[in-house]
């Protein structure tokens, strides 16, 4: 039961402490509003703000989904093309080492103001975690299964389709993780940098008229939205590795 | 006869500048099971590699499978490690070979659910590897390399990791299953081999040679109280401590 009351039990936890350094540091509500004004001003302004999530929403999952795709693509080209590899591997590496901040400003100028600029931000910070979990995943397989595989006289095909990829796939799946937990970083920069929907956007509007309240209701639903996009994500992925026993670790430690 | 079986001529190899093998040669029947003993690290298993054609082996000399110098489609492997797929159930697993070479059909589903039956896992065709214990999932990987329906069964020490009850009746149930294939295995348990053999090669030495070939009479599986068995035990057991070397 603890189970399900848990998160519950959480959020009311983080929230009376929130309240708590409040009220200790005695601030302005134009510095730290407590979570009263907070959840009045989501109410107040509830039909705006969901009409930002909406955008914000939108960048954030077609940035996943091109991201993933992109990713998956590269890490299996670079497994059954060996050649490719040496040329592919610094590339990616290259692609990570480029402050994807720095970016932003260039992406809005190139792709403009609108949803565009945004996705490629997003789908530039979750490709290299995406790639490098699935490309790894596929290096580190049972030298023994390959063999087995080989003497089994299986086609390269068939290997790849039920031996190589399936023991990838609980690494791909916390590269997926990983991917769905800073893929709001990008689309939240993207809309910091330049545009005119999209909660980071709102929350600088807001910032901008000293409506310190709106734009702490806009972090509370984007931290929320983020938060279930993960759990539904986490969920599914489970559900796609599902020979993996969680076991627990700290049992075993 | 000796066309038909496995056969080394002065196979020699060498790992990073240590002889294992010089001009090793020897043949083996077909339709029966030599098994092969000897001390650790006196490449035992190197053998079921080379006879399995492993690329990252550079060998001279010839070794032929069944009459051909090519090993591919002519031997099955069987590890101490199960290597079962957890992704797929247990009759996908016996099946893993037909799928790999994409000749998967409904006559080879069928014979992987009488084996599975035969071999008393008719109950958990469908169940996941995880929810097996270590005796069942090593029968599965038993079957899943009796499912090649090849000439050679190489055995790499199939049954060391399980308790000695699960060993025995597997012991038995191997025997059966491969009886007529060329079966070659390698143990370290000596028992073991005077039960499923019906031929023992003890190597030792360096660089590595066969230092004992003995022929059992009768054929397998033996049961422990058989004649040969408590006659051979003793003589055996001897020869390995010679072998293994003082105790350190």
């Amino acid at each position: 039961m603890l189970k399900f009351y848990r998160p519950a039990l959480l959020a009311c936890g983080l929230v009376l402490l929130w309240q708590f350094v409040v009220w200790l540091s005695g601030s302005p509500p134009y510095i730290l509003p407590g979570p009263l004004p907070v959840v009045k001003a989501i109410i107040s302004h509830f039909p705006v703000l969901m009409g930002h999530l909406k955008t914000t929403f939108i960048e954030i999952v077609f940035g996943l989904i091109i991201g993933i795709f992109l990713g998956i693509s590269s890490a299996l080209t670079m497994t059954v093309l060996p050649r490719l590899r040496f040329w592919m591997l610094p590339l990616l590496v290259i692609s990570q080492a480029i402050p994807v901040f720095a970016l932003a400003p260039v992406l809005v100028l190139w792709m403009g103001y609108g949803m565009a600029s945004k996705v490629a931000m997003t789908v530039l910070i979750i490709f290299f975690p995406v790639c490098s979990s699935f490309y790894y995943g596929m290096q580190r397989i049972s030298p023994d299964l390959l063999e087995l595989a080989r003497i089994m006289n299986g086609s390269r095909p068939a290997v790849l389709r039920y031996i190589i990829i399936p023991s990838a796939l609980p690494s791909f799946a916390s590269g997926v993780r990983v991917a769905a937990a800073v893929a709001p970083i990008g689309a939240i920069v993207g809309e910091w940098v330049g545009s005119s929907s999209g909660l980071g956007f709102y929350m600088l509007h807001a910032n901008g008229r000293m409506q310190i309240d709106v734009m702490f209701a806009a972090l509370a639903i984007l931290s929320f939205s983020s938060l279930m996009l993960y759990f539904f994500i986490d969920y599914s992925l489970n559900r796609l590795v599902f020979w993996e026993a969680t076991q627990e670790v700290s049992d075993a430690i | 006869m000796a066309e038909q079986g496995i056969v080394f001529t002065d196979v020699s190899l060498a790992f990073g500048g240590h002889v294992l093998f010089q001009k090793l040669s020897f043949s083996l029947a077909p339709g029966s099971c030599t098994c092969l003993l000897g001390p650790s690290g006196c490449g035992k298993s190197t053998i079921l590699k080379l006879i399995a054609g492993n690329p990252e082996l550079d060998f001279s000399g010839t070794i032929l499978c069944a009459g051909h110098g090519k090993k591919a489609g002519k031997t099955a492997w069987m590890a101490q490690q199960d290597l079962l797929l957890p992704w797929l159930n247990v009759q996908d697993n016996v099946l893993l070979g037909a799928k790999l070479r994409g000749r998967f059909n409904i006559e080879k589903c069928s014979k992987a659910q009488q084996l599975l039956e035969q071999a008393g896992l008719g109950r958990v065709m469908q169940s996941l590897p995880a929810t097996l214990s270590g005796g069942m999932r090593q029968r599965v990987a038993l079957l899943r390399t009796l499912m090649e329906e090849r000439e050679i069964i190489l055995m790499d020490e199939p049954f060391s990791a399980l308790d000695a009850l699960t060993r025995f009746t597997l012991q038995d149930l191997s025997a059966q299953l491969t009886r007529g294939a060329t079966v070659l295995l390698v143990t370290h348990d000596p028992m073991e081999a005077l039960r499923m053999a019906n031929r023992i090669l003890v190597l030792g030495g360096d660089p590595v040679e066969i230092q004992n070939d003995i022929i059992l009479q009768g054929s397998p599986p033996r049961s422990v109280d058989d004649a040969e068995v408590v006659k051979r035990y003793p003589q055996l057991l001897a020869l390995l401590m010679l072998e293994q070397g003082p105790p350190c």
